[in-house]
């Protein structure tokens, strides 16, 4: 008898129906895929993306070269050289960032006493060249002036759990 | 060590102790520590900082334990919940002030302040209150000021009044308006006063040529030797990424304490000068072309086999062992003995009579138990800077100390007898001495001075007592002369002769053999070879000197040039001089590149590995000499290490013992008749090597600026002289 029903759901292709069946359900089903890049998911303004350094409102670099995201850094991503600027002040010469490295942990975000070295929310860029992957101090300013505005009402918003 | 030990109690262990010790240098040696600011082993007590407050059974208060002398019995508790309230309220009252600016200062990472803050400190401050800002001084280009962190430890201003011996910062104002100041304005001159940085518990005082450079959590920390005096005084090099960042002492009580000079802290500086050779360089038709090491060597290697034994050198007295062992082996293999170490000497006449190795003729550290010094031809100042230091202590305990010398330098101690004459005379003021000590002079050498009987020399009847010739003394024209008085004087009255010898290694390269007349250990050589005034060979080497500054002004540069075919310099940097007189430059690794071995005044050999990268194709110049050697089929120089040739070296120096006092015969010593001008003996502190010439910082010093080394301070107060 068993081998019967075998036979006739063989030749019925009852197996075949059944997964089209699956498939017929969802295909009147809520869709839930993002039609990246035309659609983007929301994004938290907790997001660690792409690096910035931040500038006080009248242009002066935030960055005071303590050094201490260097330390914090368990990527050993950062480098950082610093001297004593014309005015005294104590800044960088040198702040790369290897992204190939960079394990987007958050931690220099932290360390950073001035709220310079921050994670912005971008994470869509690629490289093409060998050395690209180093984002110096010139590219991490221009992120950080270009969303700015961004970076600050982040903060702002995350300022009362800090 | 007077009277009994007796016994305390600290947190429950009993200890021993001498009777009027603190109780700080009891809980030290015992590791048991109390957090304090203003006490430091070397200086005196002060009490100021109340940081070590500890509780002390039966005292109605909490004590100071670094001015508080243990008593029998006594029972303390370091740890107590009493005596660490006590500190906590200390430490709250020290952070009122203070700034909040750790991330941008020099000390954050290794801040006494900041680790004690870290224990002591309350998370959150009570005080609402505007804090002290305190304008900055000025101190010159080595110290750094933030005077708004000061804690007011006074620790800087007890090391100008005990240490350097002259009294550059104070403290003015009290209460909320206290501050450390220089009375007028004036900069931090002593020779000694970078150590002020390292005393500094707080950023008040930093390292201005480090100032932002570096973290100290981010340095590795190599220890080397000093290689700008004859003391070899002990550091540590802090290194990033290959490059030295900054200098700081290494306690050793036997030759620098805890002290290091300014020359051998900020010199780090020249290592990266604009005019290092990074590559080795040949002149072809007058133009210099860059090789390959392989080319430059090989080239090298062809000139000096075409000259044959017609070669010389002229080796600098800071090169290492292993390149003074190497170049004797390179000569001994050409057959030639024209090579000499003795650049600024000018009187050769018995230099049978010079010890093996020059030296103190006593341990450093047993300087400050003499009794009697006479100082000729010397500002010890600033030829070795420490061993001033070591004299200051002596002097302040009770040691006469007298001086021959044709300018009265300001020693900042109290000196029992003064002889201030020209140069020209100072054999004469020696004859003389001789004489006054009873001793008698042959009618020969008598017969040349007028001699003045009048002085005495009765302090150098107390053992012990030393003789030092300073390195003045052994540029002077007369210097044969002026040693046999010395070695007279010093059989006459028991003391011990020395010398204060020039650069880092004289010892060392003597040992090694870098002598016309002497090969390794003092073996006499069977041909006796030119000395660096009548040396004129086919092929000439120059190993780390730069011809104008590091010789004598008698020598006949341009003569030595134009006798030479080939001028090959072992060199770290390429001046104009030197490129003008060389036509083979090989660039060579400063003392931070190369691994080797200082041999001190007091004859400590003290190795030392390389600290920091090569700058360009520079390379340890034993290598370069070994490489040298191989070329020229020299057998047994496959030395694998600087350790294989010091091991030989040593070998052959062992049996050598530290002796000044050669025999004399007093016709073999002339007098020679040419006048002496101090202004050619002298050398100025920041003019003593290659590497200090290039030090930015050094250079912008008062001192450096003042023709006359030492003639920038005024005379000390008698307080300070007395060492009150």
């Amino acid at each position: 008898m068993r081998r019967l029903i075998q036979l006739l759901k063989t030749f019925t292709l009852w197996e075949l129906l059944k997964g089209l069946q699956l498939t017929l359900r969802a295909f009147f089903m809520r869709k839930v895929t993002v039609q990246y890049p035309e659609e983007k998911t929301p994004q938290s303004s907790r997001f660690r993306g792409l690096h910035a350094l931040r500038r006080y409102p009248n242009g002066e670099e935030r960055c005071i070269a303590c050094k201490l995201c260097e330390a914090v850094c368990p990527a050993l991503a950062i480098t950082i050289e610093s001297e004593a600027h014309d005015d005294g002040t104590r800044r960088t010469t040198r702040y790369d960032i290897d992204l190939f490295k960079c394990v987007y942990c958050g931690f220099c975000e932290e360390a950073c006493p001035v709220d310079a070295i921050v994670e912005t929310r971008i994470f869509e860029y690629h490289m093409e060249e060998r050395g690209e992957n180093i984002m110096t101090k010139e590219k991490l300013l221009a992120v950080g002036d270009k969303h700015e505005a961004t970076i600050a009402a982040d903060r702002a918003e995350d300022a009362k759990y800090r | 060590m007077s009277g009994k030990r007796i016994n305390l109690e600290v947190n429950g262990v009993t200890l021993e102790a001498n009777p009027g010790q603190m109780l700080i240098e009891v809980t030290d040696k015992a590791d048991i520590y109390i957090p304090r600011f203003c006490y430091h082993e070397k200086l005196s007590i002060a009490a100021n900082c109340r940081m070590c407050l500890v509780e002390v059974e039966g005292a109605n208060k909490p004590v100071p334990a670094c001015s508080t002398p243990v008593a029998p019995d006594m029972k303390v508790h370091t740890r107590s919940a009493y005596a660490i309230a006590a500190q906590k309220a200390t430490m709250e009252f020290l952070l009122i002030n203070h700034p909040l600016d750790c991330p941008i200062c020099d000390q954050g990472g290794e801040c006494e302040l900041q680790d004690l803050a870290m224990g002591y400190g309350r998370d959150v401050s009570r005080f609402a209150e505007g804090k002290r800002s305190v304008k900055d001084e000025n101190l010159g280009p080595l110290v750094s000021t933030d005077m708004t962190r000061c804690i007011h430890c006074t620790r800087c201003v007890r090391f100008g009044e005990e240490i350097a011996g002259i009294q550059e910062l104070g403290t003015m104002g009290r209460g909320e308006h206290m501050r450390i100041s220089t009375y007028v304005a004036k900069t931090v001159d002593h020779e000694l006063s970078g150590n002020i940085i390292d005393l500094c518990p707080v950023g008040a005082l930093n390292n201005k040529p480090y100032r932002f450079a570096a973290r100290a959590w981010e340095m590795e920390q190599r220890a080397s030797i000093a290689p700008h005096d004859c003391v070899g005084s002990n550091i540590y090099a802090h290194v990033l990424r290959g490059m030295v960042k900054r200098v700081v002492p290494r306690p050793n009580e036997a030759v620098n304490e805890t002290w290091l000079s300014d020359r051998d802290r900020f010199s780090y500086e020249g290592i990266y000068s604009k005019d290092r050779l990074k590559v080795p360089m040949v002149k072809e038709n007058g133009v210099w072309q860059e090789r390959s090491w392989e080319d430059a060597l090989e080239h090298v290697a062809l000139k000096l086999r075409q000259s044959g034994a017609d070669i010389g050198a002229l080796v600098s007295p800071s090169s290492t062992c292993e390149e003074a062992w190497l170049i004797n082996r390179l000569f001994e293999h050409a057959g030639s003995a024209h090579l000499d170490s003795r650049l600024r000497r000018t009187d050769f006449h018995d230099q049978n009579n010079d010890p093996v190795y020059p030296s103190l003729g006593v341990p450093i550290a047993e300087l400050e138990q003499q009794q009697g010094v006479l100082l000729i031809g010397s500002d010890l100042r600033c030829e070795a800077p420490i061993l001033a230091h070591r004299l200051r202590k002596a002097a302040l305990k009770g040691c006469k100390v007298a001086v021959v010398n044709a300018i009265d330098y300001p020693y900042l101690f109290p000196v029992a007898d003064t002889h201030i004459v020209e140069a020209d005379d100072w054999c004469a003021t020696l004859a003389g001495l001789v004489v006054a000590a009873g001793g008698e002079l042959p009618p020969a050498v008598a017969a040349k001075f007028e001699l003045d009987p009048s002085g005495s020399v009765d302090y150098l009847k107390n053992a012990p007592s030393l003789i030092l010739l300073g390195q003045m003394a052994q540029r002077h024209p007369a210097f044969g002369m002026l040693r046999y008085l010395s070695v007279v004087l010093a059989k006459l009255t028991g003391a011990t002769l020395g010398y204060v010898t020039d650069g880092a290694n004289t010892a060392g390269v003597s040992l090694a053999g870098v002598l016309p007349h002497r090969s390794v250990g003092g073996q006499p050589r069977s041909e006796v070879g030119d000395t660096v005034l009548s040396m004129r060979p086919k092929t000439l080497l120059l190993f780390n000197v730069e011809s104008v500054t590091d010789l004598s002004d008698q020598i006949d540069r341009n003569a030595m040039r134009h006798a030479a075919e080939t001028v090959v310099a072992f060199t770290p940097y390429a001046p104009d001089t030197l490129l003008d007189d060389a036509d083979v430059l090989l660039p060579i690794g400063t003392w931070a590149e190369t691994s080797g071995t200082f041999v001190n005044v007091a004859g400590l050999w003290q190795s030392f590995t390389g600290v920091a990268n090569p700058v360009g194709l520079a390379r340890p110049a034993w290598k370069v000499l070994r490489v040298l050697a191989n070329l020229l089929k020299v057998p047994d120089t496959d030395y694998e290490s600087s350790a294989a040739v010091l091991t030989e070296m040593r070998e052959h120096c062992e049996s050598v013992l530290m002796n000044n006092m050669p025999e004399f015969a007093p016709a073999e010593s002339p007098l020679v008749e040419r006048p002496a001008e101090i202004s050619e003996l002298e050398i100025s502190l920041y003019q003593s090597d290659n590497i200090v010439r290039r030090a930015t910082a050094l250079q912008n010093t008062q001192q450096a600026a003042n023709e006359r080394p030492a003639s920038f301070v005024s005379s000390p107060t008698e307080e300070v002289l007395s060492g009150g």
